[in-house]
């Protein structure tokens, strides 16, 4: 039924809905509404479930990981700092291939202190081995919380649902939660074939020699390959109980015929659509809304990029000294086609930074500059910084 | 879509009353969308919140840079750096104040109304919570939505007696402006 909801508390019925048996989280902005309702949940009887309060995040990946082992379906949230306090965990989460979902609520990274939006907390974990789905709006930040289930499930992967901090979790918009016989129908119950028994004692995460490690690697890589079947699986499965979808592994969208793409991470993707409306411009443009960034959809991306003469990547976090995160990810993805676009790679909207409609013009105009910048951030006032920063 | 910025103060109810007004629009079957500049919350410092209603789908989630009406919970903010920034020609005013509509509306150049709404809600509330008696002039200015889906999303937010003084609360604060005084032209284009 379609509601005014807060983000955060549509995902926490979203959370509710899939029955977890084990929940432990520590409070950070913009995470804490999440949690903070799915304990009003616990508390009035709605959600059955053991919820542990514990005193970090490290503490709470722990326990989470503890659970899921012995067979719970287990969920935590976090962001930034909190993010990088389970860092540890969220690698032997994935390692051990653990099936847990957790939400990012996307939060810039210390320092300097910023509580606000961008995504350099769950980028600066993609590559602990965790299966990474970003929102673009509520709507999508409820179906995925419950497909996640569904992937992590069937590939025993860990999944993060990444949702931009107050954009999404803090904004009431007209959000349609899913019936319980909805969401119990897509979702079987939780049967862990490897859980912890004393019956058949198994070990996990425990010393590997030289011997096996690189395997073990190799498994963890191919697991995560072969997850993008699960990912297109469950949101076909989920488009046939509730007609929604949300875009597989990314979605294109716009003129079929224009050459330049502007490819968006996260819930930027609709202020975009906005200013294409308000402002087209006089090429056609078309948008590409990533929704899978692990495993990276090589394949998808080469196929949606085809003709193309120019990638235009939105990034919202990126790595200093390097560059854009997302964007060569992207360049080196294209390079495997005939005649590669160029690949323009520009951050903007961190640590909160308004992004305005008049950002589409400047990406366009940034992007036709004879001279290729391979990376730059869009949107710093350079007039703010001393001279020598410029 | 019409844009709406509301100010006030950390503990005066902006976020919700951000939220009741985007809920009062969905329960006319239109789009709206509802959410904080997102600040460190804290009991008395300057905050605004965001209110977009449309009868199609919103997509932008930018903040909204040129309101066409500003909500005031404090007369004080007026005075603030940045608190009247880029609302559009023509655009409206509602101020909690005690001091009157022309006289602000000479003193700040803009289409202005004014009500006490603290002192309307200590007397009825028993607190000086003006957000509920704001939201109920607005309504009766602008027209935009009827007092019927205020008092309908009030339900759904409060209970007991708190709802009820909310309810004749808003009764008595649309009784204090003129109806459809801000109806001549709700439209609005946004601007980047």
């Amino acid at each position: 039924m379609l509601q005014p909801l807060e983000g955060s508390q549509a995902i926490a019925q979203a959370v509710a809905l899939c029955r977890p048996q084990v929940i432990a989280a520590y409070p950070i902005t913009p995470q804490t509404h999440i949690v903070e309702n799915i304990s009003k949940l616990v508390a009035d009887g709605t959600l059955q479930c053991e919820f542990i309060s514990v005193e970090s995040e490290f503490s709470a990946a722990s326990v989470v990981l503890g659970a899921a082992m012995a067979g719970s379906r287990a969920y935590t949230a976090s962001a930034s700092q909190g993010i990088l306090l389970m860092a540890e965990v969220l690698f032997n989460i994935a390692g051990m291939r653990v099936p847990i979902v957790m939400t990012c609520a996307n939060r810039a990274i210390s320092s300097p202190l910023s509580i606000w939006n961008d995504q350099q907390d769950s980028m600066s974990v993609r590559d602990a081995g965790w299966i990474q789905l970003y929102c673009a709006d509520n709507q999508e930040a409820v179906d995925t919380t419950i497909q996640a289930y569904k992937i992590a499930e069937r590939t025993e992967l860990p999944v993060m649902v990444c949702v931009d901090g107050f954009i999404l979790t803090h904004t009431l918009e007209a959000i349609d939660v899913p019936t319980q016989a909805q969401a119990d129908e897509f979702l079987p119950p939780f049967q862990f074939k490897r859980s912890l028994d004393p019956r058949h004692p198994l070990s996990f995460g425990t010393l590997v020699s030289p011997d096996f490690y690189t395997e073990a690697r190799y498994s963890h890589h191919q697991a995560l390959l072969k997850a993008e079947t699960e990912i297109l699986f469950a949101d076909q499965q989920w488009a046939a109980i509730t007609g929604r979808r949300c875009g597989g592994l990314l979605k294109v969208e716009g003129h079929p015929d224009a050459k330049i793409a502007i490819l968006t991470i996260g819930s930027v993707l609709g202020t975009l659509q906005a200013a294409l409306d308000e402002f087209p411009p006089e090429q056609p443009v078309k948008l590409i809304k990533l929704r899978c960034f692990r495993p990276f959809p090589v394949e998808a991306l080469k196929t949606a990029c085809e003709n193309l003469t120019d990638v235009i990547v939105l990034e919202r976090a990126f790595s200093p000294g390097g560059g854009g995160i997302v964007g060569l990810e992207v360049l080196a993805a294209l390079a495997e086609l005939p005649t590669p676009p160029r690949v323009h790679s520009f951050a903007a909207g961190l640590g909160g930074r308004d992004i305005p409609l008049s950002l589409l013009g400047k990406l366009l105009e940034a992007a036709k500059r004879s001279q290729h910048e391979r990376f730059s951030i869009i949107d710093v006032e350079l007039s703010r910084l001393p001279e020598e920063d410029r | 879509m019409i844009e709406i910025r509301i100010h006030g103060r950390g503990g005066q109810g902006n976020v919700v009353a951000a939220y009741l007004l985007a809920m009062a629009a969905f329960e006319e079957q239109r789009y709206g969308q509802a959410f904080p500049n997102f600040g460190a919350e804290r009991r008395g410092a300057p905050v605004m919140a965001f209110v977009r209603i449309s009868d199609k789908p919103i997509r932008r989630r930018n903040q909204v840079l040129h309101p066409k009406f500003l909500i005031i919970q404090d007369q004080a903010l007026l005075h603030i750096h940045g608190v009247l920034d880029g609302i559009v020609a023509q655009g409206c005013m509602l101020v909690n104040s005690t001091v009157g509509s022309d006289e602000l509306s000479q003193q700040f150049g803009l289409d202005i109304v004014s009500i006490p709404a603290t002192s309307l809600a200590k007397q009825i509330l028993g607190r000086p919570v003006p957000n509920t008696a704001l939201l109920a002039a607005f309504l009766g200015l602008t027209g935009m939505l009827t007092q019927e889906s205020l008092a309908k999303v009030l339900q759904k937010r409060f209970k007991g007696a708190t709802l009820e003084k909310n309810l004749k609360l808003i009764e008595a604060a649309i009784d204090m402006v003129p109806l459809n005084h801000w109806n001549k032209e709700t439209a609005h284009v946004a601007t980047a």
